[in-house]
């Protein structure tokens, strides 16, 4: 399998007043037309990876890479608006919580309608027509409906289908879903799984799953990356989660209390400084 | 995350102000004030706001080693002077020296500002947060009754009290204050009402406070940053307000040097002899802008997203 | 005798049109030293549950009776010291502008408490926490840590019971794990009566005996947590929300409905 994304060494480093904080720290990895989860816990740097590949970091991030590529593109070097082009047409986003990743003044349709309108020359009438079409494929409906309602009228669920609409209009190749499904119920989170699972098997995308849930990701995701203060502690094939070799990944599983597998005391995570240590280049 | 920290000189003022383990009430509240102070150094416009107003405070506690004369007694033969070594900034009609005028009047502007703060500030954080909290038919009362007061025109109102009490300086201040003071009863009322469903109350009243200690301990600290912001902010108009009312000759009376008045009484020389109304002038100009520049940077400053808050 | 007596609990926000039954003739009881749970997705109406039997709210009817003593909507010193409540957002309930050791004084300073410095350090100790942090603000401290002092408040007045509103939901799951260790420990060591609610099918039967399952402000059932465990609950809804929890499985999630 070709890679889609090759990341080699991502460094992101943000420039404070109490001095620099490197929240990645030499990150790699490939990614194909498969799905790559990426865990870790607050801090970790799981979320700066996410939007450090599509150069969306802070004001005050640094970005560096050996290298970053995608479909032969030197992300590393291309130029804002080159930038812009790929954001949203060949790479989009899916952020945790609709009611802020929205715009709370426009009506839920019509945003959908200007994601396709940025990246297409589409009419309007089109650009509307197609919007309606994505409501009706993310499950929603009575869409004619929902496209007039407000972020704030529609639930955790159905604003998160709707930035999935969104994200997926322009028919991107990847999509970076950082904690996607964190804010919703969990009936409403496996039905929003469930959705993303059938979009990404159908268009053929790469899918970069965020998240801090291990054994969530480990089902649905096809390789997990296990992140720890801004590096990769460990790749793991996600049916073999059991066969988990890095402390700090045995750790996080095991201190997860499992309905089945009733405990008195849960197992505490034990950090270790040496996870601190800069890993040099042993992960790929 | 990992934290590179910069070596840290370890003197013993610096060590106290930026220890990790503060041992005391008074070391945990003096890190914070240290640590707004370092935020705010970082801004250039409010550190030229604050070394305008520490000027004007130097220049008011020193105003008797700064001047020669009290600049209250005519000296006729001195009369409309222009600038020069022996007088800095020229005489006034009454021969006058401009400049020990404008120092003595540095203290009548402060005393101006701060009386009316000590009374604007109290009464509107009282007001915004009873209503605020309180909600119902006593918010209702309380905000039709800054209503009124918001609807005066400033001046307007403070005529009609000066002509009902007469004029003087201290009228002068409650007529400021008394039209001043709304808008700070709406910014406490508005910080109230983003706050009184938070859990930190909720947990207090969970835990069987008063609504009197829930008002004073938890409601009015979080109140405090916004009203001081825009008391910095207002104060030049509190000052031109003054000087409005001095130029009226409603304010302080002659022969005080109050800014204003000077600007008043120098008003028919303005063409000929500018300087006796136009430096009182500038200096209502500077201070103003001083204030304005001040209560920018504490605006930053106090912003919890900037200090790590 | 029970330590917490519900009956037909109803809490109903608004008015005419605009009125929203949270609660609907909710009834359960708990025994002294016992862990009940209360489950539900958002909108369940679990929280507000606990804010009516905190009285943080007064839109409630009903019965709720702690120790036999029926409750008045007024929130009273008494109960106060007998129930307390820990908050979900560990930022949220502590005060920004107060230190650790504001926060830990003001339920002793409420209640005309004795010896409030030895307390203060006593309870410092019993949540985990080293004394140095006794004059930090909570922005100085870590989430976990926040949360062990919201707990340390709680339990400075020396309660009997502890109403727990989603107290792990916004930690990290090591933290997490660290906190209801604490917890289990707590109640062991003091003999409390926890209430605890949270969305999390896990955490709730990790820490309660028993669970009621709530959907759109009722129970839908109640049950043991080995009752919840062996996969033998009545309800279909229950049975959903089992199966929700677990691990992802496409065909499973399209077979979810949505029960009104």
């Amino acid at each position: 399998m070709t890679a889609l994304l090759s990341v080699k060494d991502l460094q992101v480093t943000f420039d404070t007043h109490r001095g620099p904080v490197h929240a990645v720290r030499g990150v790699s990895f490939d990614l194909g037309r498969e799905r790559l989860g990426i865990v870790g816990e607050s801090g970790s740097g799981k979320s700066q990876t996410g939007r450090a590949l599509l150069r969306l970091s802070a004001g005050n991030g640094r970005i560096t890479a050996d290298r970053m590529e995608f479909d032969g593109i030197d992300l590393m070097k291309a130029s804002e608006r080159d930038m812009r082009k790929i954001r949203g047409a060949r790479i989009s986003m899916i952020m945790q919580d609709p009611r802020y990743s929205l715009n709370p003044v426009v009506k839920v349709g019509d945003q959908i309608t200007e994601a396709f309108l940025i990246h297409s020359k589409a009419t309007k009438r089109e650009a509307r027509e197609r919007a309606m079409e994505m409501l009706a494929t993310v499950q929603i409906r009575e869409p004619e409906k929902v496209y007039e309602m407000y972020p704030h009228q529609v639930s955790g669920g159905m604003g998160q289908r709707v930035m999935i609409a969104m994200m997926l209009i322009p028919n991107p190749d990847i999509i970076i879903a950082d904690e996607p499904t964190s804010a919703l119920d969990v009936t409403v989170q496996m039905q929003v799984l469930a959705l993303l699972d059938d979009m990404v098997r159908d268009r053929g995308m790469g899918l970069i799953l965020i998240s801090h849930d291990l054994n969530l990701v480990a089902s649905f995701c096809d390789r997990v990356l296990v992140m720890y203060a801004g590096q990769v502690m460990e790749v793991i094939e996600a049916g073999n989660l059991h066969d988990a070799q890095h402390p700090y990944t045995k750790g996080l599983l095991s201190c997860v209390p499992e309905l089945q597998h009733p405990q008195d005391m849960l197992p505490v995570l034990k950090r270790d400084a040496n996870w601190l240590t800069p890993l040099g280049d042993a992960n790929d | 995350m990992t934290d590179t920290t910069k070596s840290q000189p370890s003197t013993g003022l610096h060590a106290w102000l930026m220890s990790p383990t503060p041992q005391s009430i008074t070391q945990a509240r003096c890190q914070r004030s240290y640590v707004s102070w370092l935020v705010f150094r970082r801004n250039p416009i409010g550190m030229t706001g604050l070394f305008i107003i520490l000027a004007l405070l130097f220049m008011a506690a020193f105003a008797p080693l700064l001047t020669a004369t009290n600049g209250l007694e005519p000296e006729l033969a001195n009369r409309l002077k222009p600038f020069s070594s022996e007088h800095w900034f020229g005489t006034d009609q009454l021969g006058r020296d401009i400049y020990d005028r404008i120092v003595w009047g540095s203290r009548i502007t402060l005393y101006i500002v701060g009386l009316v703060s000590i009374i604007v500030v109290p009464v509107g954080l009282v007001i915004g947060t009873v209503a605020g909290y309180l909600g119902g038919w006593v918010d209702n009362a309380l905000m039709r009754f800054t209503d009124i007061f918001l609807a005066f025109p400033r001046l307007i109102l403070a005529l009609a009290l000066v002509a009902a009490l007469g004029p003087g300086i201290e009228n002068a201040v409650l007529a400021i204050a008394l039209t001043t003071w709304s808008p700070y009863a709406r910014i406490a009322r508005a910080e109230v009402l983003t706050i009184r469903k938070s859990e930190f109350i909720l947990a207090a009243q969970a835990q069987g406070a008063s609504t009197f200690r829930i008002l004073r301990r938890h409601v009015l600290p979080m109140c405090l940053s916004s009203v001081i912001v825009r008391l910095t902010l207002d104060m030049a108009g509190i000052i031109l307000t003054a000087a409005g009312l001095g130029f009226l000759g409603l304010g302080a009376q002659p022969p005080t040097p109050e800014w204003g008045a000077m600007i008043s009484t120098g008003r028919q020389l303005l063409l000929d002899q500018w300087w006796v109304p136009t430096v009182p002038g500038i200096a209502i100009f500077v201070v103003s802008l001083g204030f304005c520049l001040l209560g920018d940077g504490l605006r930053d400053a106090l912003d919890p997203k900037n200090s790590g808050t | 005798m029970q330590m917490i007596e519900v009956q037909n609990l109803n809490v109903t926000f608004g008015r005419g049109r605009n009125e929203l039954r949270a609660v609907r003739d909710v009834s359960f009881h708990i025994a002294k030293g016992e862990s009940f749970g209360l489950v539900g997705e958002s909108g369940s109406g679990k929280s507000t549950v606990l804010r009516a039997i905190s009285r943080l709210t007064r839109d409630w009817t009903g019965t709720i009776k702690v120790n036999g003593a029926e409750l008045s909507y007024r929130r009273d010193k008494a109960t106060a010291r007998r129930m307390q409540m820990v908050f979900q957002d560990p930022y949220g309930s502590l005060h920004p502008r107060h230190t650790i050791n504001d926060i830990l004084m003001e339920p002793l300073e409420i209640h005309r408490m004795d010896r409030r410095e030895e307390r203060v350090l006593k309870a410092l100790d019993e949540v985990g926490l080293e004394v140095g942090l006794r004059f930090r603000y909570p922005y100085q401290i870590s989430g976990g840590q926040r949360q062990r002092i919201a707990i340390a408040r709680a339990l400075i007045l020396e309660p009997e019971i502890m109403l727990l509103d989603e107290p792990t939901s916004a930690l990290d799951v090591s933290v997490q794990a660290e906190i209801l260790n604490l917890l289990k420990r707590l109640q062991r060591d003091r003999g409390l009566t926890y209430l605890m609610v949270s969305h999390n099918l896990a955490v709730v039967a990790h820490m309660c005996g028993r669970v009621a399952v709530m959907n759109r402000g009722r129970f839908a059932e109640e049950l043991t947590t080995d009752q919840l465990r062996s996969a033998t609950p009545s309800e279909d809804y229950t049975r959903q929300l089992l199966s929700a929890s677990g691990r992802y499985d496409r065909d499973t999630a399209k077979s979810f409905v949505s029960f009104e």
